[in-house]
């Protein structure tokens, strides 16, 4: 009989219709209401969803500023100027999406964190790392080239410093260098070509890279501030014991933690948006001037721990191949790692010891950074170099002999 | 009708799959060559960056000029007779890395003490060979900033690199070699050509 078929309201009709031609109600299930996550999560584990919203929103505020920025030696400083004063509600699509920048590091930086802390680079998500490091990869290419493109007088001679970092390879360095600026100096060619990678190239990059870390992820399952994998212990019914639907519990959770992200963002936005010169240089309010150094030339604030690396160095190809290796240790941390524990709840103090060190150097290097290179600082950067590799070179070390406490079967939970 | 025995011939298929798939490669790869080159400085850039003349004949001794050749600042310091004298300091060239200028790039005429054509006149890029800054002109000897030992010569605000006053890097700075020389020539005394090499007799 078709009783069944007649009951069915027109919306569920147009649901089977889809259904039998693209996995739309399948596809809302595996990654919603029918993707498990640990029913512990906590305040650390806002800032995936919150990393998402971020690049939401600059996606869309990038949209509407190419709207009217003009990607030229002549042109780009005075649009976005023009932005600024003359287009409509132009001031806050700006600083939107320059806020968004800093906000874009602030979060991932702890969202990387959490990572640290909860050991979810350990087998089984070596590859949710992965892909997320090669976000975050893709996520400083980006902030670099979109750090050229208001042609101020900071973002000339940032891109000079990093571009000429090229030139320390040796042999090949000087062509490269040549190549990528494609001329003799940072000139309008530069603008317009970093212009194409920061719009086209690296955003489709990002995506496709975000899709490929969610999906690594709701592949393994999500870890959690015990680092027990409730896939283990499941019920009847077939879900993990300790696994909550993420859609509606976690989306409604997350929903929460971008509200008040949404209130502190509102607050840089309105009320400081250059930050006190941290998200906004001072020396970006002058035209490019390739004649004329700024006083004191610093990358914004989320790359100066590896700049302070970069000036520790007294050679420049090794100061340049230090950094490299800086950034791109988080990508071994899975191998290095040889704790039986994944959570910092159940490690020992020789873990704890070297991830507050480390987490101390890294912002100590950021803070050097900012400042004149003085012999003093310079020296402390130094100091703070060595803990910084010392966490990722003596961590096969001290994770195995590290004395770890017994992990429980059941996750921690208390309800409210 | 004779039924054939279906049997698959793996070596074939095998070559078939290896010849198919590295000719694709070889293609993608050609293909890639034009999108990388384009890359390359345009005939248009190469032919902005054109050699570029400066008269000279006004500037005073102890002063410096700065003249833009490819996006770069080239400073052409008349040096006085006290700041010549001072290269030929033999507890300069102890502090110096490369005082002979052996790592440097400097074209062969300026392979000297003075790095220049003329002992007078010192022609320098002015692009610090660490990161790419612009050098400061500090050539007053025991500068305020740069400590009472410091002989003059030019200092990056970036990273504290210091090159004394022929453009020769001191020990212990982020700068691994000496300023660059550009090529450069005499017109006649008083101007002075950046992007063309001095035929040396």
């Amino acid at each position: 009989m078709s009783a069944t078929m007649q009951q069915k309201g027109r919306m569920a009709q147009l649901v089977d219709w889809i259904d039998a031609r693209f996995p739309m109600t399948r596809f809302m299930k595996e990654h919603a209401s029918e993707y498990y996550a640990p029913k512990n999560f906590n305040f650390w584990y806002y800032f995936g969803s919150l990393a998402l919203v971020v690049l939401v929103l600059q996606i869309v505020t990038g949209i509407f500023l190419t709207m009217n920025y003009k990607p030229s030696a002549a042109d780009a400083f005075a649009s976005v100027e023009y932005i600024m004063r003359d287009v409509e509600w132009g001031w806050l699509i700006r600083y939107m999406h320059s806020t968004g920048a800093s906000a874009f590091f602030i979060v991932v930086y702890l969202h990387m964190f959490r990572g640290l802390m909860y050991g979810s680079y350990k087998n089984p998500r070596e590859l949710v790392w992965i892909f997320g490091m090669l976000i975050y990869l893709c996520l400083m290419a980006e902030a670099f080239f979109g750090y050229l493109l208001p042609w101020g007088n900071m973002s000339y001679w940032g891109a000079q410093v990093i571009v000429s970092l090229f030139g320390a390879i040796p042999g090949i360095g000087e062509g490269l260098v040549e190549w990528i600026r494609g001329d003799y100096y940072i000139s309008d060619i530069t603008l317009n070509r970093f212009f194409a990678l920061h719009v086209i190239a690296l955003p489709l990059a990002l995506v496709f890279l975000v899709i490929a870390h969610i999906f690594a992820l709701h592949e393994v399952g999500s870890n959690n501030p015990d680092g027990i994998e409730i896939k283990k212990l499941k019920g009847p019914d077939g879900h993990p014991v300790d696994g909550i639907p993420f859609h509606p519990y976690y989306t409604v959770k997350d929903l929460v933690g971008f509200i008040v992200f949404a209130m502190l963002f509102s607050l840089v936005l309105f009320f400081a948006p250059e930050m006190g010169g941290y998200f906004l240089e001072h020396a970006n309010f002058d035209p490019a001037n390739p004649l004329q150094t700024p006083e004191h030339i610093a990358p914004v604030w989320y790359f100066t721990p590896f700049y302070a690396i970069l000036r520790a160095v007294p050679n420049k190809l090794l100061g340049v191949v230090l950094m490299g290796i800086a950034v791109l240790a988080f990508v071994f941390l899975p191998w290095l790692d040889r704790s039986k524990v994944k959570s910092i709840r159940y490690r020992g103090w020789l873990f704890r010891g070297f991830l507050g060190a480390f987490a101390v150097s890294f912002i100590a290097l950021g803070y050097l950074g900012l400042q004149p290179a003085t012999p003093g600082y310079t020296l402390a950067a130094r100091v703070f170099a060595v803990i910084y590799f010392a966490f990722f070179l003596l961590m096969p070390w001290y994770t195995r002999i590290d004395q770890t406490k017994p992990v429980p079967e059941r996750v921690t939970f208390h309800t409210h | 009708m004779t039924s054939e025995v279906e049997k698959v011939d793996g070596g074939r298929r095998h070559f078939l799959l290896v010849a198919t798939a590295v000719t694709g490669i070889a293609g993608a790869a050609m293909t890639a060559v034009p999108f990388l080159a384009s890359w390359k400085p345009s005939a248009r850039a190469q032919a902005l960056g054109a050699p570029v003349e400066q008269d000279i004949s006004k500037l005073e001794p102890g002063a410096v000029v700065k003249v833009n050749w490819r996006g770069q600042a080239i400073f052409i310091v008349r040096r006085s007779p006290e700041m010549m004298k001072q290269l030929e300091d033999p507890a300069l060239a102890d502090k110096l890395r490369d005082p002979k200028s052996e790592q440097s790039e400097q074209p062969e005429y300026a392979k000297n003490d003075a790095r220049s054509l003329k002992p007078e006149y010192l022609v320098l890029v002015g692009v610090c060979t660490h990161l790419g800054c612009a050098p400061l002109s500090r050539f007053q000897p025991a500068d305020a900033e740069l400590g009472a030992d410091w002989p003059g010569g030019f200092y990056c605000p970036c990273h504290g690199s210091k090159f004394d006053l022929a453009g020769r890097v001191f020990k212990d700075v982020p700068a691994p070699t000496n300023l660059k020389v550009p090529p450069y020539r005499f017109v006649t005394d008083g101007v002075v050509q950046i992007g063309v090499d001095a035929e040396v007799a």
